[in-house]
């Protein structure tokens, strides 16, 4: 009884998370494409979408921080040492990068989505090197 | 950490996945701690220990890396 609760939570995190980042994306489209091609500048529209998307990044944030918590203890660990490798490259990866832009070293501006990009592709690749280790 | 889970698994004639559910972990936990890739917290070490009824020094042998 206790093991089938156990799962059934973990697949409900899941959902939870899946509902809460579908929301995220979908909102960060519409305050990012809304103002030019749906509501042409209408500055109130544009300020609630705005806090729309920001209050759903933040339920996206707990639903992360849930569904990690109820991973079992060798998800959280490979987890967890992705997450590690993914800041650490964020964050050299983004000053190195910025530094690249300032001293003119690339010739375009360096862009926050690149850095999202850098982060996201070092977190798959952790977590499949995480997976494949202790498989 | 050395372990006999495996061993203790055979003599209990379950499965990884059999084992996994009682414990509450995922089916890859209990390989990976059978194959002493990954050690187990205290608490998981516990529930292995209630499990086969046996004590946790009868199931795990400290090695110090």
């Amino acid at each position: 009884m206790e093991t089938s609760n156990w799962q059934e939570q973990k697949k409900k995190n899941i959902k939870n998370l899946a509902i809460w980042t579908v929301g995220w994306v979908l909102t960060m489209a519409l305050v990012t494409f809304g103002p030019k091609f749906i509501w042409e500048g209408n500055q109130l529209l544009t300020y609630l979408a705005f806090f729309l998307n920001l209050g759903l990044g933040v339920g996206m944030i707990f639903a992360n921080r849930n569904h990690i918590n109820g991973l079992d203890e060798l998800d959280k660990k490979i987890t967890f040492d992705a997450m590690a490798i993914a800041l650490g490259v964020g964050v050299i990866g983004g000053l190195s990068f910025s530094v690249m832009d300032i001293t003119n070293m690339i010739g375009f501006d360096a862009e926050i989505s690149f850095l999202v990009i850098l982060i996201s592709i070092t977190y798959l690749i952790a977590m499949v090197v995480g997976k494949f280790r202790y498989k | 950490m050395k372990n006999r889970v495996k061993v203790l698994r055979a003599e209990h004639n379950i499965t990884q996945a059999d084992l996994a559910n009682s414990v509450q972990v995922s089916r890859q936990t209990i390989n990976a701690i059978e194959k002493e890739k990954f050690d187990p917290s205290l608490d998981l070490a516990f529930k292995l220990s209630k499990f086969f009824s046996k004590s946790i020094e009868e199931i795990f042998e400290y090695h110090n890396k």
